[in-house]
């Protein structure tokens, strides 16, 4: 298991060199969008309209940040479940879309889309908020502000902790549960 | 009879709201730590060590411990001899919106089909039970979405019994893997009628992790469904390890002589509760 810096948007080798197990301190610029803005985002998608943010080499982050103290950027901005994004991560990541930060299980066709399209799925440790906050720098809403916590927010974050849960090679590092379904 | 001004009870409710958000309780907080120490894996250990970071940073900070503050959940315990000056339920949502306004807490509640957002986190869930004495006890609960989504209720055949019972638990749990935050805390309604089964498993997860059942015979269920519940080895975050739940807690009534109703609340590590009596 290695550690990488590395620094998004990302580019296909970013990607490429990561594992399953890898743990990667990220900076840069990423983008949240939970429910609410993916539904829209594809919506955008049907009607020809141009997104608010480039998803070529983009990092989008699962979250709906509690709202910020005076002072500091953001509110707490803990990862939320990914699988209810599941429905719309191939389309994204056929247009662009590098990795995606969340929780939890990624399905079947967004693992393939992720070997396809050289894409990445991060976890993000899922309750420590508080903690993850103090990596971002500044946060900035960028489209849908009436959607309250599920706007869009352009975020600069230094060594965001995060750990390769799905690599674009197949692999997965979720413990199997010790279960015959 | 006891007359409580609506003024008492709005003040504590605030109060409730703020210190369930920033401050995780004692009890839960040393389960994560001796979780840590009885983990042999890394990745356990480093996860476990973050939310016990976590937990610090959010009481020296004043931060939501996690950022989904979730639905306000309350449960009253009302004395037959108290009078409340108002409309409790109403009182209690009031406060609650304060609460959440004042300290910065996420909104999390929309139309269930427009989506769009309550953008005050109303309306609180209220449950009121009658009971003897004139004293009000609230409980609170702020309930995050990612391990309520995971919870389920189902209506057993009673020739399922008990083993049909554990048989739900366990699948349950290791379908919902990582979802849910691990370690989580799992609240059992057994009996009732299909409505009351999952407000038993819910008010089940108010019970503090140090304490067993009053029961013998339930304290030795949540035992062996813990035990089998943390052979699944899903572990903190889902990473594997030895502790993917802290506790079980099951709360049990008589059901029809035709039902088992059974019910699986699934909370998080981050098990916010905080209660007041008045
Ligand atoms: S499941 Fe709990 S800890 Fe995890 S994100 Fe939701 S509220 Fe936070």
């Amino acid at each position: 298991m290695a550690t990488y810096e590395l620094t998004a948007p990302l580019k296909d080798e970013d990607v490429k060199q990561l594992k399953a197990g890898d743990v990667v301190k990220l900076t840069g610029t990423i983008y949240t969008a939970r429910d609410a803005a993916h539904k829209r985002l594809c919506d955008m998608l049907d009607n020809g309209e141009e997104l608010p943010f480039e998803l070529e080499g983009a990092v989008i982050y699962y979250v709906g940040p509690s709202p910020a103290p005076e002072g500091r950027p953001i509110g707490s901005a803990g990862p939320t479940t990914s699988y209810r994004m599941d429905t719309y991560a191939p389309r994204l990541h056929s247009l662009g879309v590098k990795a995606t930060i969340g929780k939890g299980k990624r399905n079947a066709d967004v693992c393939k889309a992720m070997e396809e399209h050289t894409g990445v799925y991060f976890g993000a440790t899922g309750g420590a908020g508080a903690l993850l906050s103090q990596c971002i720098d500044e946060a900035e809403v960028i489209a849908f502000d009436d959607l309250g916590p599920e706007a869009i927010r352009k975020l600069t974050v230094t060594n965001f902790p995060l750990l390769v849960v799905n690599d674009s090679h197949g692999n997965e590092q979720y413990a199997k549960p010790n279960y015959e379904f | 009879m006891r007359i409580i001004k609506a003024e008492t009870i709005h003040d504590a409710v605030v109060d409730l709201v703020l210190t369930a958000a920033r401050y995780l309780p004692d009890d839960v907080k040393q389960a994560i730590a001796d979780a840590r120490e009885n983990e042999s894996s890394e990745s356990a250990r480093e996860v476990l060590g973050q939310l016990l970071e976590n937990a610090d940073l959010a009481a020296e900070s004043g931060l939501p411990l996690c950022q989904d503050t979730g639905v306000g959940v309350f449960f009253v315990e009302m004395g037959d001899q108290v009078h409340v000056e108002g409309n409790l339920p109403e009182i209690i949502n009031k406060a609650m919106v304060e609460g959440y306004e004042k300290g910065l807490l996420r909104k999390s509640l929309c139309h269930p089909l427009t989506r769009v957002n309550t953008r005050d986190n109303s309306p609180a869930v209220v449950h009121v039970d009658i009971v003897p004495g004139d004293k009000i006890k609230i409980k609170h609960m702020a309930k995050g979405g990612g391990s309520e989504n995971m919870s389920r209720c189902t209506m057993l055949t009673p020739a399922q019994g008990w083993e049909g019972i554990k048989d739900f638990v366990i699948r349950r749990m290791a379908e919902a893997g990582p979802n849910p935050c691990p370690p989580t805390v799992i609240g059992v309604g057994i009996g009732g009628t299909f409505d009351l089964a999952p407000a038993l498993a819910k008010k089940a997860l108010f019970r503090p992790l140090s304490e067993p059942n009053p029961d013998p015979e339930l304290a030795a269920m949540e035992e062996e469904l813990l035990a089998e519940i943390n052979k699944l080895g899903i572990g903190p975050m889902g990473l594997g390890g030895n502790t993917t739940s802290l506790g079980v807690k099951i709360e049990m009534r008589p059901c029809h002589i035709a039902s088992l109703p059974l019910a699986v609340n699934v909370q998080c590590h981050s098990s916010r509760i905080k209660e007041v009596e008045i």
